[in-house]
């Protein structure tokens, strides 16, 4: 396949620079029919930007775009689809609201007919559903549907719009691993037929399952180009990351203490007023982490809510040290010693729009050191807070950058430091590396590690199966704001975990 | 095919964000100029007129500062509110709350000593334009009331809540007009300089330009209601009590265009009319955008608005132009400075197809 002379898409030379960041240098980039490439990068390496000007979101800078062997250039996503070319982003464009068969067609409609002709338009989805194995009844609604049907219905619409190349960013994320593989097959089928797939991830072991070939790149370049089968998924981290990794975290062996976190008979609703978690019980013991893995949307999000007392619970409790958390106040949460943070961390967690000073003080400003009689002692805050951004090594241009000019991996560094200030007794981390790239990840882990040696109690709630393996003394998986299954990481086998995760019980 | 984009851009050098609302300033006045031709004044005359009419004498100028302080006062209480995201659009009606509490208390404080008057009535004017602002705050705390709507109609209540009283209770005995009886002398403010109308009321407003920059700068209260402004559910999450913040946000902020109420009534007006505001509450949003919610931006954007009315008097008696363009110039003004404010942060890529 490779061998063929004539790609699909050949970008040469292509630049994009966002003010001072240059998110693509001078990139190459070929695609072939009838293969699955792989854009393997951390987040920041520049493969969805690249991907974003090849669909015609972005216009890059320096450099020419062949599709097909002609060289154009493509003013928006209209143009993209046009040539073929559909890009599936992280977020769905679905409109929840209407059916399937309604999502498919919108913007499918030429000047000429007026009325729909949704008899045709159904028998053409049902003939590309039943060639791809994509069966969807097209006229569920689609706020009906599990992430995966959506992102099915996202393909179809590539599909129904005759795309033969097809972009997916980042498509696993948000889904079970039997979806994944459902996703997978899919992919297969449709270079099965000729077309090519450009596959963006950053998670090595489906890329190694699923891409012919892998483009790696790294702050904006193509470092290297392999052959699915000719390397290892060893070369490639290390390739993606520049450096050669640390084969596992130091994890001490330090035996638990008394319970500092109790959850008790807890049931919470979600927005929809309907039961996200239900009859809840968990504790969490000092010098332990205790992982919960599970596919999001299953009571994660309302089950770290409540704990942070931004959400009431209809029933039950929650103690620390013994000391009951007032419901639906994230005050007491704080003076209770616990360190909280948030999965979603630039809406939640953090003032965007305030300094990195400001964001450190957020939960201490009305304490003596930093206050008299309401007047800030900015003296103090400026010391503590330069203390805090040299401890923990944020890059920031100072203590008065606006918080939004910080990076992924830095934004959490902040939310650490505010948060782990107070040496807490207990730590709820919700997805705390979603979204961070490898260096960032491998410090927040290091830090979670070492509150876990000093003596916190650690509930990490992640989607990241590696990331709970690898740090968690306790596994326990939820699966529809229950707890389907709990064991300790070196006793239990991914596939076990897998399963709970889809809701079958052994 | 031309397309043209929005793109963020680097942040601006300190001198550039000082610059732009002086150009604002000047492309203002050349748009203003396009009115001012139409309506037949001749161009250089009328700027001379206008800047002389406001600037020009001693007196002229001092008047400028008597139009100012109600601009500045109401101009900081939306500065204020909004910071927090407050919208509170009812500082007309919080300064004829001060007003009224004024009127009422300035007719019947005669037994008090005179050194107490002055200090209850502002006290209690300050109060009552705070009660009034702070009703729709505990409305949209407790009952998710839109504070937009809110604090819009409450100025209609207190307006009509006003009619009835002068032409009730409050009314001047023996007179058939909604006006009141005039305040006693020990409840009218200080002539500070002699042949003008310069009075105690002035130094009040630029006193608390200074105390609401001190608030937002210096204490807990002002980085909390900052904090409440940028991103509520995360000031919640970091354990701010975001009810109290919006209450007392609001209360500050009514009680500042209350004193605008009371400022116009003890200094100006010595009695209670239907019209004693000219719509200084709405004039004080302008100024507040106009100012960038910077209690020294509103002061100048106060300042400036005063300028132009006071101005246009002038000019339209020399050279026949309306002084409604004083208006004009206003909106004007308003709409360069917001375009002027988003190029601070985006700038326009020309696309060719």
């Amino acid at each position: 396949m490779i061998e063929n002379p004539q790609p699909m898409v050949r970008m040469s030379s292509v630049t994009k620079r966002f003010l001072d960041v240059t998110a693509n240098n001078q990139v190459d980039f070929q695609l072939y029919p009838g293969e699955i490439c792989s854009l393997l990068g951390e987040n920041g390496a520049g493969k969805t930007t690249l991907m974003n000007i090849l669909f015609g979101y972005y216009t890059c800078d320096e450099g020419d775009i062949f599709i097909k062997g002609e060289k154009i250039r493509l003013s928006s996503p209209k143009d993209a689809i046009a040539r073929g070319v559909g890009m599936i982003h992280q977020h769905f464009a679905l409109v929840p609201t209407q059916t399937v068969l309604e999502n498919i067609i919108i913007g499918t409609a030429t000047r000429k007919t007026f009325f729909l002709d949704l008899k045709r338009a159904r028998r053409k989805l049902l003939e590309l559903e039943k060639r791809f194995g994509l069966e969807i009844d097209p006229d569920t609604h689609v706020w009906t549907l599990s992430v995966g049907e959506q992102q099915k219905v996202e393909i179809l619409k590539a599909l129904y719009r005759d795309v033969d190349i097809l972009i997916m960013d980042e498509p696993t994320a948000v889904l079970a691993p039997a979806e994944t593989d459902d996703l997978f097959r899919t992919l297969k089928i449709l270079v099965s037929e000729g077309r090519s797939v450009v596959f963006i991830s950053h998670k090595l072991h489906e890329v190694m399952d699923i891409s012919d070939r892998i483009v790696v790149l790294r702050g904006g370049r193509v470092v290297a180009e392999r052959k699915t089968r000719e390397t290892t998924a060893r070369e490639l981290a290390n390739l993606m990351v520049g450096r050669e990794l640390a084969d596992s975290l130091d994890k001490k062996k330090v035996a638990p203490g008394r319970s500092v976190l109790e959850i008790q008979h807890l049931t919470v609703l979600n927005d929809k007023r309907l039961p996200a978690v239900t009859d809840l019980n968990l504790v969490v013991r000092q010098n332990e982490i205790l992982g919960m893995a599970g596919i999001s949307g299953n009571g994660q999000r309302e089950l770290s809510e409540a704990l942070f007392g931004l959400r009431t619970p209809i029933r039950g409790g929650i103690n620390i040290n013994d000391t009951p958390l007032r419901p639906g106040d994230p005050s007491s949460a704080i003076k209770l010693n616990m360190a909280r943070i948030p999965e979603d961390r630039m809406d939640t967690g953090l003032l965007m729009d305030l300094s990195v000073e400001e964001n450190m003080i957020l939960e201490d400003h009305g304490c003596g050191d930093f206050q008299t009689c309401g007047l800030i002692k900015s003296r103090n805050i400026h010391h503590y807070t330069d203390a805090l951004i040299r401890a923990y090594n944020i890059a920031t241009a100072g203590r008065d950058a606006v918080t939004k000019s910080l990076s992924g991996g830095n934004l959490q560094k902040v939310m650490l430091a505010r948060e782990l200030a107070g040496n807490p007794a207990v730590i709820i981390a919700a997805q705390p590396t979603r979204g961070l790239d490898v260096g960032a990840m491998e410090y927040i882990h290091r830090r979670l590690l070492q509150e876990r040696e000093r003596g916190a109690g650690i509930l990490l709630i992640s989607e990241d199966l590696d990331e709970v393996f690898s740090l968690s003394d306790r596994i326990v998986v939820i699966y529809e704001g229950t707890i389907m299954g709990e064991a300790a990481p070196h006793d239990v086998s991914r596939e076990q975990i897998g399963l709970w995760m889809s809701g079958v019980a052994q | 095919m031309i397309t043209l984009r929005l793109v963020k851009r680097k942040p601006l050098a300190p001198w550039a964000r000082i610059l732009i609302p002086v150009a604002a300033v000047v492309v203002t006045l050349l748009l203003s100029a396009i009115p001012i031709l139409l309506a037949g004044g001749a161009l250089w005359k009328s700027y001379f007129y206008l800047f002389y009419g406001a600037l020009g004498t001693r007196f002229n100028l001092l008047e400028t500062f008597v139009k100012g302080s109600p601009l500045i006062l109401t101009g900081l209480s939306v500065a204020f509110a909004f910071r927090a995201k407050f919208w509170n659009i009812g500082a007309e009606g919080q300064l004829l709350a001060g007003a009224l509490m004024a009127t009422f208390l300035g007719v019947h404080l005669g037994g008090v000593p005179r050194p107490l008057v002055l200090p209850i009535i502002i006290t209690a004017g300050f109060l009552a334009g705070g009660v009034w602002a702070a009703i729709p705050g505990i409305l949209k705390t407790k009952l998710k009331v839109d504070d937009v709507v809110s604090t819009l109609l409450l100025n209609y209540v207190m307006w009509h809540i006003m009619g009835a009283l002068l032409f009730g209770p409050l009314q001047q005995p023996g007179s058939s007009w909604p006006r009141s009886a005039a305040i006693i002398d020990a409840a009218r403010y200080p002539i500070l300089l002699p042949r003008s109308r310069f009075h105690m009321g002035i130094i009040i407003s630029f006193l608390a330009v200074f105390v609401i920059w001190f608030i937002n700068n210096k204490t807990t209260f002002g980085y909390r209601s900052k904090a409440v402004g940028v991103n509520i559910r995360a000031a919640h999450f970091g354990g701010i009590n975001t009810t109290s913040v919006i209450v007392w946000t609001a209360l500050v902020s009514g009680g500042l265009a209350g004193l605008a109420g009371v400022g116009e009534l003890c200094a100006i007006q010595y009695r209670l009319i239907m019209d004693i505001s000219p719509g200084y509450g709405y004039t004080g949003i302008v100024i507040a955008m106009l100012g960038n919610l910077h209690p020294v931006g509103v002061l100048l954007s106060a300042l400036f608005f005063s300028v132009i009315i006071v101005g246009a008097q002038t000019m339209s008696r020399m050279t026949g132009v309306p002084t409604y363009i004083a208006e004009v110039i206003q909106g004007t003004a308003l709409m360069v400075m917001l375009i002027f404010l988003l190029f601070t942060e985006f700038k326009i890529q020309v696309l060719k197809k």
